[in-house]
């Protein structure tokens, strides 16, 4: 079997996209997008509650259409492609959705975890654990792993979001408001670890992942060295990096 | 004229609705089937154990419930017949009232509306607010096919526990009813009972019987998920996607039901 060979070009990119509401098309939230996110680029995009940057978020990470232009993932126009297809490309995108990570309430901790692993390598449980455990490590989560989710706070359900998102150790990360509603503590904890998984880290092989964080207030990632991207009145901005954090 | 209009334009509007329905289901119990042929293999390690819970969930978890239907069955049935029987004096139709009511209708019909009561409605409430949730998305974002992951385990976990369960009622109900029988003096032995039971049952009966229970079993699954999962549910709206569910379920196992009456009546 022909081995596929490792794509060198941007990881995500839009050109004239028109991002709309859950994909509705009469619900438009943002036009005229061009964007390139690249291997090893940190992007934090703000806007106002409601601008549209989960819908953003959702279509460059391949779960939402766009209504209009062309965005491409790994090369490949999304319009284009079938659901097969589009679920394939998934597998090299981890997304971390805000407000507790979407966890399976009827799974604990571990299976959460494990479900990518074992879903997408054929494992069963025995055989995921070693990886869920270096997970839970790695997020500072420790020995919850037999926890239901629905006991955590908000901040380790959403590690345990991050955890599961890096279980197939993707390429590119797209993160919805990760530092909402936490604590400078944990917030800090955040901004390091998204630092060091876009800069190369351990666990990852270290390979360079894309890191596309939303965010109402960009003063949490003042000093670091991000890109900003800003929506404002449906119009998408770059930003660029900057000394200092801009204004949403 | 306005009355007739309007009673006009309500049953105009049923027919196109349930003809929607009709057209959105057969979709997605397409979608599900090619997912189960192309997939089946995939994430065996995670997939099959789910079928096998399933499978538990349906079937085994109610056989204590279908055990107690199935006594209550066969007294019933055989209770009136009997008497009725005994009347004309043709006990020995017995066996062949047994066949025809409780192997070729009651049997199939009880378990199958068992199972959209208690597993049918579950399934509804349990997808739609998976849906409402966000679950749903959260499987695709992992690049995880719901349907394969959610509704293949249901459909095939819960055709094959109303196999089971129907062939588990038959049986039950066959023996208890004799076992009345007895009780009441019937001049009927063990041997003479089952040679007519034997003889009624024709090889067609049990092609039928699965055919029948399998085609109940999935119905009621790829309503239930369908009701549960294809459309982007509220979680106020689970309740009455639930009720839907269910008056979808019964409708079609009664219209299925009528079209085995007729291949039993061609052959």
């Amino acid at each position: 079997m022909e081995e596929e060979k490792p794509w060198t070009g941007p990881l995500a990119e839009a050109e004239g996209a028109a991002i709309c509401y859950g994909g509705h098309p009469s619900q438009l939230r943002l036009s005229g997008l061009d964007w390139k996110i690249a291997a090893g680029s940190y992007w934090v995009v703000g806007g106002p509650p409601d601008s549209g940057k989960t819908d953003l978020l959702a279509t460059m990470a391949g779960l939402q259409r766009p209504a209009g232009g062309v965005v491409r993932i790994f090369g490949r126009d999304v319009t284009e492609l079938g659901e097969p297809d589009l679920l394939k490309l998934r597998t090299k995108v981890g997304f971390v959705f805000k407000g507790g990570g979407r966890m399976f309430s009827d799974l604990t901790v571990a299976e959460n975890i494990a479900l990518p692993l074992r879903y997408h390598q054929n494992l069963d449980a025995d055989h995921a654990l070693d990886t869920v455990h270096a997970l839970l490590d790695l997020t500072d989560l420790g020995n919850i792993g037999p926890e239901r989710p629905q006991r955590l706070g908000m901040s380790q359900q959403q590690r345990v979001g991050l955890a599961r998102a890096l279980a197939l150790k993707p390429d590119a990360l797209f993160l919805d408001e990760p530092l909402a509603g936490l604590g400078w503590r944990h917030r800090q904890w955040w901004l390091d670890f998204l630092q060091e998984l876009s800069s190369g880290a351990a666990f990852m092989d270290r390979k360079k992942l894309a890191v596309v964080v939303t965010t109402n207030d960009f003063a949490p990632w003042s000093g670091r060295r991000v890109e900003y991207a800003v929506i404002r009145d449906q119009r998408w901005q770059m930003l660029g990096e900057q000394k200092e954090p801009p204004n949403v | 004229m306005f009355l007739r209009r309007s009673l006009m334009s309500v049953a105009g509007g049923w027919i196109l609705g349930g003809l929607e329905t009709v057209h959105d289901l057969g979709a997605f119990l397409l979608i599900t089937v090619s997912v189960i042929v192309t997939k089946f293999n995939t994430a065996r390690a995670l997939v099959h154990p789910m079928i096998r819970a399933q499978i538990a969930r349906a079937g085994l978890k109610l056989l204590p419930m279908v055990t107690f239907l199935a006594c209550a069955l066969g007294l019933v049935v055989i209770g009136q017949t009997v008497l009725l029987l005994n009347r004309y004096g043709a006990p020995k139709y017995l066996g062949m009232v047994m066949v025809s009511v409780v192997v070729r209708e009651l049997g199939p019909l009880l378990a199958a509306l068992l199972v959209l009561a208690r597993i049918g409605t579950a399934n509804v409430v349990e997808l739609g607010t998976a849906r409402a949730l966000g679950e749903v998305e959260a499987l695709e974002a992992l690049a995880i096919d719901p349907i394969h992951f959610l509704v293949a385990p249901r459909v095939i976990g819960m055709a094959l526990a109303i196999f089971s369960l129907t062939v588990y009622l038959i049986l039950f109900a066959l023996l208890s009813g004799y076992a009345f029988a007895f009780l009441q003096n019937v001049p009927l032995t063990p041997s003479e009972y089952f040679d007519q039971l034997a003889l009624s049952l024709m090889w067609q009966d049990f092609v039928l019987l699965a055919l029948k229970t399998l085609s109940f079993g999935v119905l009621i699954a790829t309503v239930t998920c369908y009701e549960g999962l294809a459309k982007p549910v509220r979680l106020e709206r689970v309740s009455s996607a639930t009720a839907r569910a269910v008056g979808e379920c019964v409708v079609g196992v009664v219209m299925l039901d009528a079209l085995f009456m007729i291949v039993y009546l061609v052959i």
